[in-house]
């Protein structure tokens, strides 16, 4: 792509998929997405931005690919592991007085936060008793979340993750090993609702008590985390949480007074 | 002569110890902000802010996406994320696949940043011991920015500044020593 005029195709490339495909990527920020918009150009070896285009305009199948290269799909389990242990020594058991819990993972990519989770509610005889919806706007990649698989080289840095978030088993009584990739047992993904959800365009379907949304909001510029963040409370009960990425905040959304943040890590209590 | 508007370092193994020799030379009045990308080991931790900041006059801060990038100010990535630069001179963060097998990446921030700053922005590459860094700085050549690199000699693990040399048209390489004065000089 012509360098000079970068900005300007960006634009072009933005407007096209909302009018043709309804994603609307108009409020993400604009340095992160152009820098991927270039990277997969480059990487499918296009000649001409009117080429790109084109293809993209054209050929739903390609859009598929687009919208996959072009949306960040990294996540590990139980990343962050300060926060894991958060949740598992005080939010998860509060959550436990409840008869029955509702988490949603808002943007859950391929769904090792969503399985994480679902290892602490097991570890805290919380399991039988919860529903957690994993949502993401990309179809392809909930399919690979369904499927439980985690490559075995991953294994170890998992596993030392799990340790020091507090996890109280193995972390290998949870998946069978099978030629490279390791499988999640069933028994994980049997409270876990995977479903597709567009944070920018669609409403509220559920009261949850904990929402997890990290590294998500991070790629919307003010407005749209605005809008995100306004969703987001109209789908927790009072005295939920809202869980955000390690360098997200709520602090500048107009719900921010409705919430009271814990010490220390990145969750955000209903209060009002 | 440019006016500097921005000044980004990258550095990996043995970077530290440049930065805690030319921080405190710096001139307290810097017209231009200093943003410094380092490798380290991911993990939640302000050390190296405070490290920094106890080495300068100059305000040292992690960066917070969305903030605004004023002058006279030292800019530290934080760990696990790529820094990025919008065209309203506003970081963006970025939790992407690692580059080079790092995030943050050095390639990533002297790119987005030459994108932006063009001519004006002038990046220092530092010690270490992989190749981030050098396409990068093609980027910011391409778009006219001024590239130093530090003198392998001097650098306590000669490989990433060396790989840059041998890619890259510099316009300065430096000794430790010389580069505060460097600094110093592209103030306005």
């Amino acid at each position: 792509m012509n360098s000079e005029r970068n900005d300007e195709h960006i634009e072009t490339l933005l407007s096209d998929i909302l009018e043709i495909y309804g994603y609307d990527f108009t409020g993400y920020s604009r340095a992160s997405l152009k820098r991927r918009i270039v990277r997969l150009y480059e990487l499918d070896g296009f000649v001409s931005f009117a080429e790109y285009r084109y293809k993209i305009r054209t050929e739903p199948g390609y859009f598929n690919r687009f919208l996959e290269q072009i949306t960040i799909n990294v996540t590990e389990m139980f990343r962050d592991p300060e926060f894991h242990k958060t949740l598992r020594t005080e939010i998860l058991p509060r959550l436990g007085t409840y008869p029955f819990i509702r988490i949603w993972i808002a943007g859950c990519s391929t769904g090792e936060e969503a399985y994480s989770i679902a290892i602490f509610l097991k570890e805290l005889n919380l399991l039988h008793k919860s529903l957690i919806y994993a949502t993401d706007i990309n179809s392809a990649v909930l399919e690979n979340a369904a499927q439980a698989m985690i490559p075995l080289s991953k294994i170890k840095l998992y596993t030392e993750n799990y340790i020091a978030a507090g996890g109280s088993a193995n972390f290998s009584d949870y998946y069978t090993a099978n030629y490279s990739l390791g499988k999640l047992n069933d028994e994980l993904k049997s409270n876990i609702i995977f479903s597709t959800h567009n944070l920018v365009t669609d409403h509220s379907f559920n009261e949850f008590q904990l929402i997890l949304c990290r590294n998500v909001v991070i790629y919307f510029d003010r407005p749209l985390q605005d809008k995100v963040f306004e969703l987001f409370d109209g789908s927790l009960q009072q005295f939920g949480y809202l869980a955000l990425g390690t360098k997200e905040t709520l602090d500048f959304s107009r719900v921010s007074k409705n919430y009271e943040r814990l010490k220390g890590v990145k969750i955000w209590r209903k209060i009002h | 002569m440019k006016a500097c508007e921005a000044l980004v370092i990258g550095g990996s193994a043995g970077s530290l110890d440049v930065l805690l020799k030319v921080l405190p030379e710096l001139n307290p009045e810097l017209s231009f902000p200093v943003i410094i990308v380092l490798h380290r080991k991911s993990g939640k931790d302000s050390i190296l802010t405070d490290l920094l900041s106890a080495k300068t006059q100059l305000p040292v801060k992690e960066i917070e996406e969305k903030e605004t990038i004023r002058p006279t100010t030292v800019y530290i990535a934080p760990p696990n994320y790529h820094v990025l630069i919008e065209n309203n001179r506003t970081f963006s963060l970025d939790a992407s696949e690692k580059v080079n097998f790092s995030r943050p990446s050095i390639d990533v921030v002297f790119e987005s940043a030459a994108q932006v700053y063009r001519k004006n922005l002038v990046c220092l590459l530092l010690s270490g011991a992989n190749n981030d860094g050098t396409s990068g700085l093609q980027k910011v050549k391409q778009k006219e920015g001024t590239v130093i690199v530090q003198k392998p000699t001097s650098a306590a693990v000669s490989f990433m500044p060396e790989y840059a040399i041998e890619h890259v048209e510099t316009d300065a390489i430096l000794d430790t020593e010389e580069m505060a004065s460097y600094i110093n000089n592209l103030n306005t």
